[in-house]
């Protein structure tokens, strides 16, 4: 089996990736102005919910309720919608999902396919099998068509284009759409990007949409979103190919109610999403001849047996933890190697990928907790990445000094007097480097902290002696 | 009432003056302190960075050494967190149904400092005098791990000669994260330069927390910039009076 998280497999590390990151001010300036505007959407569209945690208490509930019974609603779900007019294909890895793809376009002789709205196929880089199949995908969300335009890589699970302002995106389009007289204002540029699409629009044969939803009982599927071309993608062409999780499963359209409301106040603060397109198996005379839907494991059912983790697959891909969170903040979605960036990416990608390829992406979190404070659907984000650290360490993934550094911590934690000794060694060991109670350089795996902070020179009295010198002083 | 203090390994290595002034406080509160020389850690850095079994070990001689106490004074939101989160987890986990046993005859005797004076001694005034501007880190843990909340505020008012600063962006990491700070040292110090801008802008003298691994980060930015603002715990500003000025 080869799972893939788009190209994580060839990602650095976190620390690697973020450093470089770090230094790119014009992404660091537009990830401040572009989170510090959602979040505070967000805050207003929350505190205007009185309901607001009975909806996530409803939500976790639905949701863990249909991992629990996953295969019956999966195969409720082929059943309801085979009899809507639908197809149901099974995919158990990324390869599996790309090929039936492939092979469904192909059977139509198009060369072209316009996307929307689906991240899971960047998980599965499909775009590139496409591109090896001669066939050329043309992505049509704004932000995904940004993205393929500059050859970018999104940064953001809703907002992929995040990392990119006006400006950029403005003499992006000019180049590649050959637009020298462009002008500079929002609507120029969404102008632009109509007419670049529109013309792909009304000439393609085959779609391919991802899903928010797929409900068990009608077998419909559920796309939210803000402009209205995923709208065009599921109804125009004349067959449509869904590539969706698993994970993506809710019994009842009446479940909507719930997920509606959360998803579009955590996603972009808006009380309702523009468009939401929901539909079911084929109607003649209206919309797409042919309707695939590929069903995607990918690693899924490996989280699903992991119960400290299983909560992972309860996302409903708001991006509301990427927001919040403050590496991420800082880094913006590159950093992550993945298709799924900040604290869900963090947990994602991880199992997903298998631990060998991302091992640094649990640790990539201070624990500060705000990203399980926002999610709407009160996944323990923090708890997750502690679970997968355990498995990081346990599967030898740290590195040789950390493994003796905690081992020897732990040897000194045994006892007080253990401790005590250690805190005597340690005021000899740091004479070379302190000066004037600090220390301003340390060596090997310490110099991280040193590099941008002083430490304090341990005192020449710890508490403990001090209390012992009292307590002899009391009782002479 | 007796006190037993459980210092924390950083306080009592790092910062023995917040272990004092905790005792200083609450012997002026009229209450005994005990202090039990077997303690070492709450297992917190090994828990959070994959070490559970060590941390275990460690929850383990916690669970022995204030098996008998009555009530347990931590002076740090984040140890707290550790006890309060993750023993009960550790101890669910365990084969020895004892261990869950003990761990909840535990909780309800373990108090953050703040809470111990607010809460249970029903304390705002402790008698201090501070004559300083300070503002307050509101640390991840005190903000959502434990719920301290709004209590260092109330404790610092009462403070005699205390200018009280709101800092900006309050709820923001600090970006510490124990072994963070060194795995993700760039971040981290991207972090941080955010919370040390904050900090400058309120023009206070000193910046204090209910917990100096907080405070070492930031503190140890604030001396490498010369800033001119020293971190303090809470404990110690409480501690400080007219006739000893912290």
């Amino acid at each position: 089996m080869s799972v893939k998280v788009g190209q994580a497999a060839e990602a650095p590390s976190f620390p690697k990736a973020a450093r470089s990151m770090l230094g790119n001010t014009q992404v660091r300036h537009n990830v401040r102005h572009a989170t510090d505007m959602i979040r505070a959407r967000r805050a207003h569209a929350v505190a205007e919910t009185p309901d607001w945690q009975q909806l996530r208490d409803s939500a976790r509930a639905i949701k863990n309720h249909v991992l629990r019974h996953l295969e019956a609603y999966l195969e409720q779900f082929e059943t309801a919608c085979t009899t809507a007019g639908g197809k149901v294909h099974w995919a158990s890895d990324a390869d599996e999902a790309n090929s039936t793809v492939i092979d469904i376009i192909r059977s139509h002789g198009a060369s072209e396919v316009i996307k929307v709205k689906t991240m899971t196929s960047d998980e599965t880089a499909l775009n590139p099998a496409l591109e090896a199949a001669g066939i050329t995908p043309v992505e049509t969300d704004l932000a995904d068509l940004i993205i393929q335009l500059g050859a970018d890589k999104p940064s953001h699970i809703v907002v992929p284009a995040l990392h990119r302002n006006r400006a950029e995106i403005r003499r992006l389009f000019m180049e590649k759409m050959q637009l020298p007289d462009l002008g500079e204002r929002a609507e120029d540029l969404t102008a632009a990007a109509r007419r670049y699409l529109r013309e792909r629009f009304l000439r393609a044969r085959v779609g391919l949409s991802g899903a928010n939803f797929a409900i068990a009982e009608s077998g419909s599927l559920c796309v939210v979103e803000s402009e209205g071309n995923g709208r065009m993608c599921v109804t125009l062409p004349k067959v449509l190919i869904s590539l969706v999780g698993i994970e993506k499963i809710v019994p009842t359209f009446g479940d909507l109610e719930v997920f509606l409301q959360l998803l579009a106040r955590s996603a972009t603060g808006e009380r309702m999403n523009p468009y939401n397109s929901i539909w079911t198996g084929v109607t003649p005379g209206d919309g797409p001849e042919e309707f695939h839907v590929v069903l995607l494991d990918n690693g899924r059912t490996d989280v699903l047996a992991d119960e400290e983790s299983r909560a992972t697959l309860n996302c409903i891909r708001c991006g509301a933890c990427l927001n919040i969170c403050p590496v991420y903040r800082q880094t913006g979605g590159h950093a992550y190697g993945s298709i799924y960036a900040g604290p869900i990416g963090a947990i994602l990608t991880p199992q997903l990928q298998g631990m060998r390829h991302s091992q640094s992406l649990p640790y990539a979190s201070t624990l500060c907790g705000a990203c399980y404070e926002v999610c709407p659907v009160q996944i323990d984000i923090p708890e997750i990445l502690l679970h997968l650290r355990k498995k990081v360490v346990k599967g030898h993934g740290a590195s040789l000094a950390e493994r003796l550094g905690m081992k020897v911590a732990a040897r000194v934690f045994s006892s007080g007097g253990c401790l005590e000794s250690a805190q005597k060694l340690v005021r000899i060991a740091q004479k070379p480097f302190a000066a004037d109670g600090v220390i301003e350089r340390l060596p090997g795996g310490l110099a991280g902290w040193t590099r941008f902070r002083d430490l304090p020179e341990v005192p020449a009295e710890s508490f403990r002696q001090w209390w012992a010198k009292r307590q002899r002083k009391e009782t002479p | 009432m007796k006190v037993s203090l459980f210092i924390t390994c950083y306080n009592d290595t790092l910062f023995p003056a917040t272990g004092k002034a905790v005792v200083a406080v609450l012997e002026r509160l009229g209450h005994t302190v005990e202090f039990r020389p077997a303690q070492t850690c709450c297992g917190q850095m090994h828990y959070n960075t994959g070490y559970q079994d060590d941390a275990r070990r460690m929850m383990l001689h916690f669970l022995e050494v204030f098996r008998d106490a009555e009530t347990i004074c931590v002076p740090s939101t984040s140890c707290v967190a550790m006890i309060r989160e993750h023993f009960p987890k550790m101890a669910a986990a365990s084969p020895d149904p004892s261990v869950a046993r003990d761990v909840d005859a535990l909780l309800p005797r373990v108090y953050e400092f703040c809470e111990l004076l607010v809460n249970k001694f029903r304390t705002v005034d402790t008698g201090a005098s501070f004559p300083h501007t300070v503002t307050l880190h509101t640390t991840c843990h005190s903000l959502r791990g434990t719920k301290v909340g709004e209590r260092p505020v109330q404790l610092l008012r009462a403070v005699r000669g205390l200018t009280y600063v709101e800092l900006p962006q309050a709820d923001q990491c600090c970006g510490f994260g124990g072994t963070f700070a060194i795995k993700n040292a760039d971040v981290s110090a991207a972090m941080l330069s955010d919370k040390v801008r904050a900090i400058l802008d309120t023009q206070a003298e000193v910046c204090t927390a209910v917990d100096n691994s907080c405070l070492m980060h930031i503190g140890g930015a604030l001396s490498r910039q010369r800033a001119g603002v020293r971190c303090l715990h809470l404990a110690e500003i409480l501690a400080s009076t007219a006739g000893a000025p912290a």
